[in-house]
């Protein structure tokens, strides 16, 4: 059974309510949609409570029709006021009475109708099938089944754009986080839900806040992977609001989720066990709140011989890579950032003692230098002398000076 | 009845601590100094002067862990990891959560709180070697037990680098590191002699690795 639903002007009313009962609608003009309505009888009753409902749901005047196709549930409701509900089989004589020019064809045809006196479908319907399709050809036959009320096409449905998006405007401004959070609750459990009932989640959630009197302040959530958990969500914008709090009061939240198919992983019984990926995004976002944005995560080293260059990239482990293997551990260097600056004593051209705010003494060895430079034709190139030290008091230090400044400093300790 | 009867008689709850597995640390000395490895679900502290060769053997499990695919997490109180030697020493930095705390310990201990309750690491390492040592001497024994009662329930291994023994009682181990002597070859370190000894066993033993430079 399809249901129409014929109304002037609000689109987006029928839509919604069509919504309410069937995935399936199709729109067929700016105030027809048709919908599938097949297996709602355990939910709602027979067809005419069914169209009842419809009726109470959509909230204003409407022509309601439901049939056995769509296209008779169309011409019903175009034609008839009310709620019209046509039995099955009872198509023909129940669109008989409905004026001709409902049917829509071309106007070559419309007027060789009206010369033939043909004024309703059931006059229609009663013209030989074969002598229509010998003077109409297909069209005809084709329109004569529609008034027939034997059509048997498939729905076309509209696809919806998958734009997650909710807004709210405030009545006044709001200026603390807590009233806020409340707010973006709302927002997420909505957009959530929907997410939800299309089986998709999100890797990304942006957040826009109109402010009173100031620019507007932009959130930006970027998960390592799709998520679908407002509670977690909320929690990691509390947290960014907290540590980047808007400039003024806001006025309007507008909350959009980026929809992407949800995660899908099956572990293997042998497989060690890593932390489960939502609950670790939460718990980083929470360190990160302390922390500050980029100290937290995976380091990934950058392709060049600058020394300690590398980008801090969100932590997202994924299967384990083989990497070299050595006999012997290597040796560590625990690295000072920033280096600390030294005053180095030399002796016969050779560190002999060195002063710096943490570490000073006498150094016992020193090895070098061995000269690194790179980056010349940058703005920020490095050039300089590196020398491992032993200091009076143990410790192993890698030692640098700057050759265009002159200055040296201490890069780390050995361990 | 025996005293540990006894004791269970009292407190229900008191039950010999199970064996969750060892971490090897790719380094046969140590494996067979620690009887198998870095235990999992208990906190093992490695100390040592700067230089003793702490961070290198921290790098060796570090590598070996993650290889097998264990993720692991360094939280970083003084920001002095180096991603490079890590990297060098055959660590895979996907699996590795770094939280840099530039300096500030207090942060260090709520990361490795939330990091050890939350589960899912392998392998949980709170460096405090280069941490003032006013702030390390803060951190409460109750703190201690805190994360060692989550690192049972977790089965993460949970290892503090440090100076010197901080966590007493609380830990299951403790690897005291100490440096023989540099090796120099050419013009640079080339690497370092390190013995470390176990401080936790009945009767203390030692064993001795190298750490060398590429």
């Amino acid at each position: 059974m399809y249901a129409c639903i014929h109304a002037p002007g609000n689109l987006p009313l029928l839509l919604e309510c069509a919504r309410g009962f069937s995935p399936h609608i199709e729109e067929i003009s700016p105030d027809t949609i048709v919908f599938d309505v097949r297996g709602l009888a355990s939910l709602y009753g027979p067809p005419p409570q069914l169209a009842r409902e419809i009726d109470r749901r959509i909230g204003l005047s409407a022509n309601i029709a439901i049939a056995a196709n769509p296209d008779a549930a169309i011409h019903a409701a175009r034609g008839f006021p009310g709620i019209t509900v046509i039995q099955p089989g009872r198509e023909s004589a129940a669109l008989a009475p409905l004026p001709i020019n409902l049917l829509q064809g071309s106007p070559d045809t419309a007027e060789i109708l009206d010369l033939w006196g043909i004024r309703t479908f059931g006059d229609f319907a009663k013209l030989p099938p074969l002598g229509v399709a010998a003077r109409l050809g297909e069209e005809g036959v084709c329109l004569q089944s529609l008034a027939r009320g034997e059509g048997n096409r498939q729905l076309r449905p509209i696809e919806d754009p998958l734009q997650f998006e909710e807004a709210v405007e405030l009545e006044y401004p709001v200026d603390l986080l807590e009233p806020l959070s409340f707010i973006l609750a709302r927002l997420l459990n909505e957009v959530c839900r929907r997410l939800g009932a299309r089986a998709l989640a999100t890797n990304e959630i942006r957040l826009r806040l109109t402010l009173e009197n100031a620019p507007e302040h932009f959130t930006i959530l970027r998960l390592p992977v799709p998520m679908l958990d407002p509670a977690a969500f909320l929690k990691m914008l509390q947290l960014d609001l907290s540590g980047n709090p808007p400039a003024a009061p806001v006025l309007k939240a507008e909350l959009t989720a980026e929809p992407v198919k949800p995660r899908r992983t099956q572990h293997g019984l042998f497989v060690s066990m890593s932390p489960e990926p939502e609950k670790l995004e939460l718990t980083i976002a929470r360190i990160r709140h302390f922390t500050g944005p980029d100290k937290t995560g995976a380091a990934e080293l950058i392709d060049t011989h600058r020394p300690d260059s590398f980008v801090m990239r969100p932590f997202s482990p994924g299967t384990a890579s083989q990497t070299q293997t050595h006999s012997n551990p290597r040796l560590a260097l625990r690295r000072f950032r920033p280096p600390k600056y030294a005053q180095v004593i030399l002796a016969n051209d050779r560190p002999a003692r060195i002063n710096s705010p943490s570490i000073s003494g006498a150094v016992v060895t020193a090895k070098g230098p061995w000269r690194t430079s790179g980056d010349w034709w940058t703005q920020d190139p490095w050039n300089r002398d590196e020398w491992d030290i032993e200091t009076s008091a143990g410790g192993l230090y890698r030692l640098y000076q700057e050759l265009d400044s002159r200055r040296w400093f201490l890069e780390g300790s050995y361990d | 009845m025996t005293a540990l009867a006894q004791l269970r008689e009292i407190a229900p709850g008191f039950q010999k601590r199970e064996d969750s597995g060892k971490l090897s640390t790719g380094i046969p000395a140590i494996d067979q100094l620690s009887s198998g490895g870095i235990a999992r679900g208990a906190l093992t502290e490695i100390c040592g002067p700067p230089s003793s060769g702490r961070t290198s053997l921290l790098f060796a499990l570090l590598s070996h862990a993650t290889r097998q695919g264990e993720c692991c997490a360094w939280i970083d109180a003084a920001g002095t990891f180096d991603p490079h030697s890590a990297a060098e020493a055959g660590a895979d930095l996907d699996r590795v959560l770094w939280v840099n705390c530039n300096g500030n310990t207090e942060h260090a201990l709520k990361a490795v709180d939330l990091l050890t309750q939350g589960g899912g690491f392998g392998m949980v390492v709170l460096d405090i070697a280069d941490a003032a040592e006013r702030d390390i001497r803060r951190i409460s024994l109750a703190s201690w037990f805190r994360l060692r009662h989550a690192a049972e329930r977790t089965g993460a291994a949970l290892i503090v680098l440090e100076t010197s023994v901080t966590a007493r009682s609380c830990s299951t181990l403790q690897l005291a590191m100490k440096r023989k002597r540099p090796i120099w070859t050419g013009k640079l370190l080339c690497g370092i002699h390190v013995e470390a000894e176990s401080r936790k066993h009945y009767r203390s033993q030692s064993a001795d690795f190298t750490a060398v430079c590429i």
